[in-house]
């Protein structure tokens, strides 16, 4: 578990007319899980992409945990991003540390319910076991924080449902930091210690919430949808963004 | 019972003999030896070694420039393809050089570094390099950004992205290559030992068309396109098909 700080100056596209993302400052707790919650196109999958290490062409400073070795990241793709060519298996295999041994992979496969298929290629398994993969493979290599790009777009709400429920079980075996990119507040609701909510052009916090309620709590969709209304009621602005 | 669709191509290379029996006799010309004087012709040369003695040296000089045009091209199509810069200067010689005439090169070699074994390879590697450049840089240029990034983000060794990551989404374009590879240089092979080899194929062939022996040049040439053939059986379909497994 590992601490994030983050602080971006100015991240300006090289043809656009303005920052994406401006003075933006935002801590993460080692441990924590955070859900970003975004309109479309706000800059979110930018700032993953920035603390990845995938964009390097900003203004600000990112730190992860100690500052003497390169962060260990988790990044789960909005696509499962899986070498086609490679089995399930292989796939996770190949982003382990030498020092790391593929028999931590049999437990997390057992998890995330992949263990009947983990010699297939990733063409022969549905979007939701290709999703539950990349969960697989983000938490293989024990990262320092943990990205996930709106892991469950596109896939229809009880599979949606199921990945969630798996994701948070593997979760609360291995609790990284985790930063989560979403435009659902529900799912936000159901998965967060806290919501950042951020505006865009360019991107900044428009405000940070705790929620309040308890982990065992998080599976009972009107205790969800309560605070969710409550939420939309103190505050309007919200509404925008979704 | 043996389905129609498997009996066609063996059906096909009997009525391709057939036909070519039946212009022989028609002609009664030694410009067209019938298949049966070929195969004689076929046999004695096996028999006297000097089919396989020439067949295995021109085969040898395509291994050889083959293995380096690949190797070489490979290597600078990957850099091209990643490098904007590298490819913008490249680009007019890559240009130049796949518009020179092979016999340009070929004589050029000749005169420059004499008649000997390593400019002949020298005028089959330069030859054919560009073609594999070409192929490859443009294979390159169409590598999933996605896929890149994900090994980036997971701290993938440069030997890693380029055997599991970057080789993989190649492969369909060296096959090309290769298999255009294969087709052309043989041919440029030919001319290269037609010009200035004192062994090969091509050697042969020029002894064979001052003697006017049509049924020799037809036997040499009937061997090296059933080697050519085996290559593709035995190396080029089974490579295929085991780096292609994947696909549904």
């Amino acid at each position: 578990m590992t601490p994030v700080h983050i602080h971006i100056n100015s991240k300006i596209y090289p043809t656009a007319q303005k920052p994406t993302i401006a003075n933006l400052d935002l801590s993460l707790e080692a441990g924590e899980f955070i859900c970003l919650v975004g309109a479309s196109g706000c800059g979110k999958t930018t700032l993953l992409n920035i603390i990845a290490g995938l964009d390097t062409d900003y203004d600000g400073e990112i730190s992860v945990g100690s500052q003497h070795t390169a962060p260990k990241i988790g990044y789960i793709f909005q696509n499962p991003r899986l070498l086609p060519w490679r089995t399930v298996r292989e796939n996770i295999e190949l982003v382990l540390d030498k020092q790391q041994s593929p028999e931590l992979i049999a437990p997390l496969l057992e998890v995330m319910q992949l263990t009947e298929v983990q010699h297939a290629y990733p063409e022969r398994l549905s979007l939701g076991m290709s999703r539950r993969v990349s969960i697989i493979r983000a938490f293989a290599v024990d990262p320092d924080v943990l990205l996930m790009d709106e892991p469950f777009v596109s896939l229809d709400a009880p599979t949606a449902r199921q990945v969630r429920e798996l994701l948070l079980k593997l979760w609360q075996q291995r609790p990284h930091t985790v930063l989560f990119v979403t435009h659902d507040l529900r799912e936000a609701i159901a998965l967060a210690d806290r919501l950042v909510f951020l505006s865009a052009g360019p991107m900044n916090v428009i405000c940070e919430i705790t929620v309040p309620i308890a982990r065992s709590e998080r599976n009972n969709e009107s205790t969800v949808e309560a605070f969710r209304q409550q939420l939309l009621n103190e505050y309007p602005a919200i509404k925008q963004l979704l | 019972m043996i389905s129609l669709k498997k009996l066609l191509p063996g059906l096909s290379l009997l009525a391709f003999l057939a036909v070519w029996q039946g212009l022989s006799v028609y002609l009664h010309s030694n410009t067209l030896p019938s298949p049966q004087q070929v195969a004689v012709v076929f046999l004695q040369g096996c028999q006297s070694g000097q089919l396989p003695y020439h067949l295995g040296v021109t085969l040898l000089r395509l291994v050889i420039s083959f293995s380096i045009a690949m190797l070489l091209g490979c290597a600078i199509g990957i850099v091209l393809g990643r490098n904007k810069k590298l490819d913008a200067f490249f680009d007019n010689w890559l240009v130049i050089f796949l518009n020179v005439p092979a016999l340009v090169t070929i004589i050029l070699c000749y005169v420059w570094f004499g008649l000997v074994e390593s400019a002949a390879i020298l005028a089959v590697v330069v030859n054919k390099l560009p073609n594999v450049i070409v192929t490859i840089r443009e294979g390159t240029r169409a590598l999933d950004r996605d896929l890149l990034e994900m090994a980036r983000c997971y701290h993938f060794s440069r030997r890693k992205t380029l055997v599991h990551v970057i080789w993989p989404q190649l492969h369909p374009f060296v096959m090309g290559a290769t298999r255009s590879g294969l087709a052309l240089i043989w041919k440029i092979i030919l001319v290269v030992e037609l010009l200035g080899r004192s062994n090969g194929m091509g050697y042969q062939l020029h002894l064979f068309f001052q003697l006017f022996d049509v049924a020799n040049i037809l036997a040499y040439t009937i061997a090296f396109v059933a080697v050519i053939q085996l290559i593709e059986l035995l190396i080029l379909k089974p490579l295929d098909r085991k780096s292609q497994r994947w696909r549904r």
